[in-house]
């Protein structure tokens, strides 16, 4: 099977929790998924994600990473940006 | 592993200037993170994202009836995806509860039926998701996750057939050869009425524009559901199932819903109605404009309005052009009618106009005297904006 690789992704913004979110969401698709949605979505809309992606994808992601994914998104991609 | 990635590697990639042709309206890190793509079997699309590849077709692409094969959008959803190589050895099985002679199909045995030809037109579901306010999240369709070719192959009926289809069978189940990479994943599977999938326009598409469909169009074979949003257009097809059951899967509920009565539909998908909710099924009227380009200087002496329109499957009646907002409307001319599941072009020449900024609204009406809307119907997961496609000129 081609499993199409990210060659070219590009990092996400800096702060705490970078390299984690890059790391999890990066598992299954590019992150170019998170600066797309960005800079519209909500908090409770990045969460209803995270959510999405753990209940309904299997994205083996803990509470606590959950909880980094979560401020490291409001903070680098919030609306508040 | 052949990474698809190393390929997209090569697109240009350095864009200092917003790529013409996006629609300014767009959200701020989705008109960003389009790139160009550089595929083997494509010229340029807009790649929105490489893995797993989600390819705009440029609106310019979009001026004709026909979509070229190498222009034509690309959806998955998920980040697997099969080679041609893999393709190449094809074969798929049919079978379920309602089946009753289960087997495997080849090449040489959908080649040994009737075949069917259509022009039809294959639309995200999502198109022009990135234009409903307020956004929605999801992939920020513009005006191109549409294109519409010749489809050839048998129909599905004929297929089923081989492996005899009992009374009692629902739904048709499909399953394709791209997936998921973790087990926790939903696989993308989907389902059709065994009305709509007997009806005499679906067809099991081994040819698209007279060549074999591109990889990421679904080689070898694609599910082609004219009238119905690409959601059903199932790639690489694999595996069939006839079903007394409703399909209960992640990509039929709670994914591709819509509101229940939102969208006009003559054919429900009953076993898949739950609750307040539908499953996504025909398109709505819709149209665009292909030429002249947002923000493009145009002469006073005039200029000529091309695009196309679409929908459900009763064919285009008019196509109606505004250069005042929408206040008043003027008819287009229609181009060739290539069949009710078509694109149809239309033109209009606008004459002398005043020199200044001018907004050029197109808007198309079927032969069920259906119509674009004039306020977007809001639903949750940004589906069926068939809002007239409204651009600005400067007369100059």
């Amino acid at each position: 099977m081609l499993c199409a690789s990210s060659a070219f992704a590009q990092a996400l913004r800096p702060g705490p929790g970078q390299d984690v979110t890059e790391q999890v969401c990066g598992i299954c698709h590019t992150v170019g998924y998170i600066r797309m949605n960005a800079p519209f979505l909500t908090s409770d809309q990045w969460k209803g994600e995270i959510t999405k992606m753990r209940t309904a994808f299997g994205a083996p992601i803990d509470d606590e990473t959950a909880a980094t994914v979560l401020a490291y998104l409001n903070q680098a991609y919030g609306p508040a940006r | 592993m052949v990474g698809l990635g190393s390929s997209l590697a090569a697109s240009p990639n350095v864009l200092a200037q917003p790529l013409p042709g996006v629609d300014p309206a767009l959200p701020s890190g989705a008109r960003q993170e389009i790139r160009l793509s550089n595929l083997p079997d494509k010229r340029v699309l807009f790649q929105h994202t490489d893995r797993p590849p989600n390819l705009e077709t440029p609106i310019t692409a979009l001026d004709g009836a026909i979509t070229p094969n190498d222009r034509f959008f690309v959806r998955y959803h998920l980040p697997v995806l099969p080679t041609l190589d893999e393709m190449a050895i094809w074969s798929m099985e049919i079978g379920g509860d309602a089946a009753t002679r289960p087997r495997v199909v080849k090449m040489s045995d959908l080649n040994a039926l009737p075949q069917e030809e259509i022009v039809a037109v294959c639309q995200c579901s999502g198109l022009r998701r990135g234009l409903f306010q307020p956004y929605v999240a999801g992939v920020q369709w513009g005006h191109g996750a549409v294109g519409c070719a010749t489809w050839r192959g048998p129909r599905l009926r004929d297929v089923l057939a081989l492996a005899g289809v009992k009374p009692e069978a629902v739904e048709i189940w499909f399953e394709g050869a791209d997936g998921p990479n973790l087990t926790g994943s939903p696989d993308y599977r989907k389902s059709l009425p065994v009305a709509k999938a007997m009806a005499d326009e679906t067809i099991l598409a081994t040819a698209m524009n007279g060549a074999p469909l591109p990889l990421l169009n679904g080689n070898p074979v694609r599910v082609v559901v004219p009238g119905w949003t690409a959601t059903y257009w199932l790639k690489h097809v694999m595996r069939i199932e006839i079903s007394t059951k409703a399909l209960d899967a992640f990509w039929m509920r709670p994914a591709y819903r819509v509101p229940a009565n939102m969208f006009p539909v003559d054919q429900p998908f009953v076993s898949q109605q739950q609750g307040d909710t539908w499953a996504i099924t025909e398109m709505v009227v819709n149209s665009l404009i292909a030429s002249p380009q947002n923000g493009e200087q145009v002469g006073r002496a005039g200029f000529t309005v091309r695009g196309v329109a679409w929908d459900r499957g009763y064919g285009i009646r008019r196509v109606e052009v505004s250069l005042d907002d929408g206040k008043t409307w003027f008819d287009g001319l229609l181009g060739r009618d290539y069949g009710n599941y078509a694109f149809r072009t239309f033109s209009f020449s606008t004459g002398n106009l005043p020199i200044g900024p001018r907004s050029v609204s197109v808007r198309a009406t079927n032969n069920k005297r259906e119509r674009q809307v004039d306020t977007l119907k809001v639903n949750p997961s940004g589906y069926h904006n068939n809002l007239p496609h409204r651009i600005q000129v400067l007369v100059a």
